[in-house]
């Protein structure tokens, strides 16, 4: 991984809550261009507020963050952030097609009075081709499966062209031959150079896509390292807590 | 039919009807996407404070709870913003603190005589003037206008509010807009079918569009024509059955959802019956998935050992290796030729 380049994300002594309560703090953590990251840890440890917290939706309480170069206050262009929310209905109470909402993934990105215009369309059918869709794009989105719905979701954040794209559960809840699909949409964006931070409990579903583990518990970063590393280091985990396997 | 179009009140209410009907459902779309149907009921109680305002002071009854319906809806967007569980008890205050004043005033004014009060609440159009016509037009015009030019942004925040914050959508802006296009839509629809009545007419054409439609603009269009069919056809027949106005705008558009839930039912169950599905296989089709891929009319289809499989909502089906008949098209890719 190169250093040259500046990283896309920089944390120190970082942390991030609600109400002015921290939920994880003392983070730090750099991320270079390039990288896939996944972000494990038990539920309630905090995981989902810290990568939250980068895309502005829970608070940053202290020590300094740095998305993209320019501090998280300050930074004003969204777009160049790209999120993967975990969501079960992609269109709330009505009906709505894989086009309609992967669309919605470029409106920040113009001013309100402007509609879409045909750069922004190819820009659609180019994201649905990424995450394999583009034969689906008129169907209505309550007709796919929770796989096929991950990828509309990962399409709107792609459609954008993010420099980082933040990912919470891509593969939770998703059958085994959606997951397979899943993956390689996840290995084809990784090898193109797509910097991306993937919060999961799946390990297994993302092999040979991850290039580095950040554990999370109780609102601490508790490992951070190669995929390799973190078997040992569960394995040490395990040992100690007395257990025969975590 | 002339005899009622020569009635000079019957013209003002069938104009007064065409607009609501425009109207109501292209604001009410995104509150039922919103999960938030009963909204517009909530603003109407308020809009009867605003007018019994108006009766006070004597002053024009329309503009007191276009103001009040306004602010209403400002509030409610800033009360559900704070996220506080003590949010849903305020805005019950609101409402029906909103709906007694009116109430209290009104009555105190008109004395026992209530009329005025039943004609706000259920509706009284054939009292609409020609200045309320041209009024509700602008309005309507405005509503329009706003929701045409901020319709893909309204729909991006009311389907997933979070990914629209965090994509850097203006969403509490955006939210306070749709309260404010809501109430305008109130205070139009108060004459023609009445306070108490009026969040049917912004809701039930919609919920009956969903039933017909498979996309967001389809459903918006099919929303706005039966919000229509159903004002002003439920106008026409107050007139000659001579029943209250609201309550039968209201009723029609329950009768057109039934026969909509209805047709589309009918519908599914005939495309069930014909066409075939595909072997149940956990490997899903798509590009560069290892079997051939064949162009199939406006679709393609998998070679799978032999068999062609389309996709389809959530199977697939069994496509002939026939080239595709005339009658195959994208509506009805669930027509197979045999």
């Amino acid at each position: 991984m190169s250093t040259a380049a500046p990283p896309v994300l920089e944390l120190s002594d970082a942390a991030f809550g609600y109400d002015g309560r921290p939920v994880i703090s003392h983070v730090d953590l750099t991320v270079a261009r390039g990288e896939v990251v996944a972000v494990l840890g038990p539920n309630g440890s905090g995981k989902t507020t810290l990568v939250t917290g980068l895309l502005g939706l829970s608070q940053h309480l202290s020590g300094d963050v740095q998305v993209l170069g320019t501090p998280l206050a300050r930074l004003t262009d969204r777009t160049r952030l790209g999120y993967v929310p975990q969501r079960h209905t992609l269109s709330g109470g009505v009906r709505a097609t894989v086009t309609e909402v992967v669309s919605t993934g470029l409106l920040a990105g113009r001013p309100w009075w402007r509609p879409a215009g045909r750069a922004d369309r190819k820009a659609v059918q180019e994201a649905l081709e990424a995450v394999g869709l583009a034969d689906r794009a008129r169907f209505d989105v309550e007709t796919l499966s929770g796989g096929q719905r991950r990828r509309v979701l990962i399409a709107r954040a792609l459609v954008a062209r993010p420099e980082v794209i933040v990912m919470d559960e891509p593969t939770a809840g998703v059958d085994r031959a959606s997951q397979r699909v899943l993956a390689g949409v996840l290995q084809r964006l990784g090898r193109g150079g797509t910097t991306m931070l993937v919060v999961t409990h799946e390990l297994a579903a993302l092999r040979g896509v991850v290039d580095r583990i950040v554990e999370i518990d109780t609102g601490r970063v508790t490992f951070d390292g190669p995929p390799q590393g973190y078997a040992e280091h569960r394995a040490r985990y395990a040992r100690s807590a007395g257990r025969g396997a975590a | 039919m002339s005899e009622m179009l020569a009635l000079d009140f019957m013209r003002n209410a069938l104009l007064a009807a065409l607009v609501v009907g425009l109207a109501a459902p292209m604001v009410g779309i995104f509150l039922v996407q919103r999960r938030l149907s009963l909204i517009g009921d909530g603003l109407g109680h308020v809009a009867l404070a605003g007018v019994a305002i108006g009766v006070i002071t004597d002053s024009a009854p329309v503009w007191t709870a276009l103001v009040a319906a306004v602010l209403g809806g400002a509030a409610i967007e800033l009360v559900r913003a704070r996220g506080r569980t003590s949010g849903d008890i305020a805005l019950a205050l609101m409402f029906y603190g909103g709906i007694a004043a009116g109430v209290v005033v009104i009555n105190k004014v008109d004395g026992t005589q209530t009329a005025n009060l039943t004609g706000y609440l259920f509706g009284a159009i054939t009292t609409t003037t020609r200045a309320d016509v041209v009024l509700f037009a602008v309005l309507c015009a405005v509503v329009v206008v706003v929701v045409t030019v901020l319709r893909q942004r309204l729909f991006a925040v009311a389907g997933d509010e979070e990914y629209a914050r965090a994509s850097g959508l203006p969403v509490l802006a955006l939210n306070i807009a749709l309260s404010i296009l809501t109430a305008v839509t109130i205070v139009v629809a108060m004459r023609v079918i009445g306070l108490l009545l009026i969040s049917a007419l912004m809701i039930i054409p919609n919920a009956a569009a969903q039933q017909v439609s498979r996309s967001f603009r389809a459903a918006s269009w099919w929303g706005v024509v039966l919000g229509i069919v159903s004002s002003v056809g439920g106008v026409v027949t107050s007139y000659y059955a001579d029943t209250a106005s609201g309550g039968t705008v209201v009723l029609l558009a329950i009768g057109i959802f039934v026969a909509a839930a209805l047709a589309g039912a009918a519908r599914r169950a005939i495309a069930g019956s014909r066409h075939r599905h595909a072997e149940r296989h956990p490997h899903e089709h798509g590009p560069g998935c290892g079997h051939e891929a064949v162009t199939h009319g406006d679709h393609v289809d998998y070679l799978h050992d032999g068999h062609r499989h389309a996709a389809h909502e959530g199977h697939y089906d069994e496509h002939s290796a026939d080239p595709p008949d005339a009658a195959h098209t994208l509506e009805d890719r669930e027509e197979v030729p045999r």
